[in-house]
């Protein structure tokens, strides 16, 4: 946005209306998203995100690095669930080799993704706490977190960027405690779903923040692309693992939780369900699981043959895909990401209109955005 | 101002000396004033170094969230978060910093109080890590400000955030006996 508007930042204009920037620095806008809000006294006109503060080239980078080079580089794009990116990566790899997985690998595959998945969920219904005044739902979150993160370094040697996945498989095994851990986890996280709900979704302060406010109807989400919890919040059962099953999700029993208003409140809601249903699924995969190779036959230089393709898996925030172009040779021609949060985000005009500043936060909260992803 | 020779007599730090009942607040005063206060206005800065929530990209989940999480606990360390630049002493830059973003950090680094302390955090923020050399990156934030500590990583563990901020309180003491030499 033009040095013009930076002008304006609190002065009235014309007709008494007010230009307000929040962010790039704010405590409330999940990384370094900037919004330029026109005000009516308190009411919100309009608000137009101004995005590219995060802009790290990513798209370009890979087009000069190898293919196995670049599955860390796609961990920092959502940095938050990160085994999701690595997975859409490795998936438009692979499918292009015409590769064949390891049964095993694709069960590892589920079980780190689905935790992560409660990761990621936990740290968005921890933060939109926050983001409402209400400080102990977060350090709650993060102390179970904590808890995950142990069982990730476990398996994958880090805390945040996984590195996890390989193309034809994953790096290494679960060690024999595994199970064991899972288990003392979900103890944990189970009586921080019940003690989360007492604490802060029955609260009434909560409900009156929540309720109703930033109603996204199911017609302008799909004409907007919306997908993830997001969308599924407004009702429409819209989810790769089950519209689209890829890997072995078709051998699991679960819900897909939807919601109905498809305000601030239900997102909160179907996160939380759908931490529950991600626990479902980890129990079936590690009962399931069969022995075996983790990891398929790649050569040592890796060629990925002329063509292109589109993949995409059901992360945290929706649909996160990958196109990708190749010619032939080592590294990618074109790779194109698309990002849920920067779908879900394009609906925040049309969600902030008409309602009150406080209320803006709390919108943009609900999205669960992740700016790395956003800009890419 | 002139300043004052240190005292020949055995110096002991403010919070000893107030602690300690055989020790007259009365001796903090005479000839070695000087020293004492610095040393009583670095202790104090030390004790609070209170960083500017600005986390820019994946380094914030673990430096500014993780750090001051239950877990790791910054607030040991009298650390605690600011949202303004007004209240902040010190600037974590947690991320990677875009042509975009340097006019803002920059911004942000000018409008904070001296004394001010800037620790890069991750390889990013240090020297442009997995993405230096592209179109629109800024190899190192300490090509726009002045940094402090380095804390190397792709992210640093809270812990390494820990030892940056050990290393910039290690920092602030030892400019009161710079000061007191002078």
């Amino acid at each position: 946005m033009p040095a013009a508007v930076y002008g304006l930042n609190g002065r009235e204009l014309a007709d008494g209306r007010i230009l307000v920037n929040i962010g790039p620095q704010h405590p409330s806008t999940h990384g370094v998203l900037q919004v330029i809000v026109e005000l009516e006294g308190e009411t919100v006109i309009s608000a137009e995100p101004e995005l590219g503060y995060l802009h790290r080239c990513f798209e370009k980078i890979c087009e000069g690095w190898s293919y196995p080079q670049i599955i860390p580089l796609t961990d920092r794009l959502d940095y938050i669930s990160a085994i999701f990116n690595e997975w859409v990566y490795c998936r438009a790899v692979e499918s292009l080799m015409g590769l064949e997985i390891p049964e095993r690998a694709e069960y590892l595959r589920v079980i780190m993704a689905e935790l992560n998945r409660i990761g990621s969920h936990l740290i968005a219904v921890g933060t939109f706490g926050m983001d409402l005044g209400a400080t102990t739902p977060f350090t709650w979150v993060f102390r179970v977190r904590e808890d995950l993160l142990n069982i990730f370094e476990l398996v994958t040697g880090a805390r945040q960027m996984y590195n996890y996945l390989r193309i034809g498989g994953v790096k290494q095994d679960i060690p024999e405690e595994f199970p064991t851990l899972i288990e003392q986890f979900f103890a944990v996280l189970e009586e921080f779903l019940v003690n989360y709900e007492t604490l802060l979704v029955k609260n009434p302060i909560f409900v009156a923040r929540s309720k109703m406010v930033g109603v996204l109807t199911a017609e302008v989400g799909l004409a907007y692309a919306a997908t993830g919890p997001f969308l599924r919040a407004s009702g429409p059962r819209l989810d790769l693992r089950v519209s689209e099953p890829y890997s072995v999700y078709d051998r699991f029993k679960f819900e897909v939780p939807t919601g109905t208003n498809g305000d601030c409140y239900d997102r909160t809601v179907v996160r939380l369900a759908e931490m529950r249903e991600s626990m479902k699924i980890i129990r079936q995969a590690l009962a399931q699981m069969p022995a075996g190779e983790i990891r398929a036959k790649t050569p040592k230089v890796l060629k990925v043959p002329a063509g292109e393709v589109y993949t995409a898996v059901e992360s945290p925030r929706g649909e996160v895909g990958v196109y990708l172009v190749s010619d032939g040779g080592t590294s990618p021609y074109r790779l194109k990401w698309r990002s849920p949060s920067f779908v879900n985000l394009s609906t925040l005009p049309e969600l902030v209109k008409g309602t009150k500043l406080a209320d803006f936060i709390a919108i943009l909260g609900s999205i669960d955005i992740i700016l790395g992803e956003v800009d890419r | 101002m002139a300043v004052s020779e240190p005292s020949q007599q055995k110096i002991y730090l403010p919070a000893e000396s107030v602690t300690d009942p055989e020790i007259p607040l009365a001796n903090l005063v005479p000839a070695g004033l000087g020293v004492h206060l610095k040393r009583l206005v670095q202790w104090g800065r030390k004790s609070s170094v209170w960083y500017l929530s600005f986390g820019i990209a994946c380094c914030a989940i673990e430096g500014l969230m993780a750090a001051g999480g239950p877990r790791f606990d910054l607030d040991r360390l009298g650390s605690f978060f600011r949202a303004t630049p007004r209240q902040a002493d010190l600037m974590i830059v947690a991320g990677n910093v875009n042509l975009k973003m340097a006019e803002v950090v920059k911004t942000l680094y000018e409008q904070m109080a001296e004394p001010r302390y800037v620790l890069a955090m991750g390889s990013c923020a240090c020297s442009g890590g997995p993405f230096r050399g592209s179109y629109n990156m800024i190899d190192g934030v300490d090509q726009i400000i002045p940094v402090d500590v380095y804390v190397p990583g792709c992210p640093p563990r809270p812990e390494a955030v820990f030892q940056g901020i050990l290393q910039i309180q290690a920092k602030i003491m030892a400019q009161a006996e710079k000061g007191a030499r002078k």
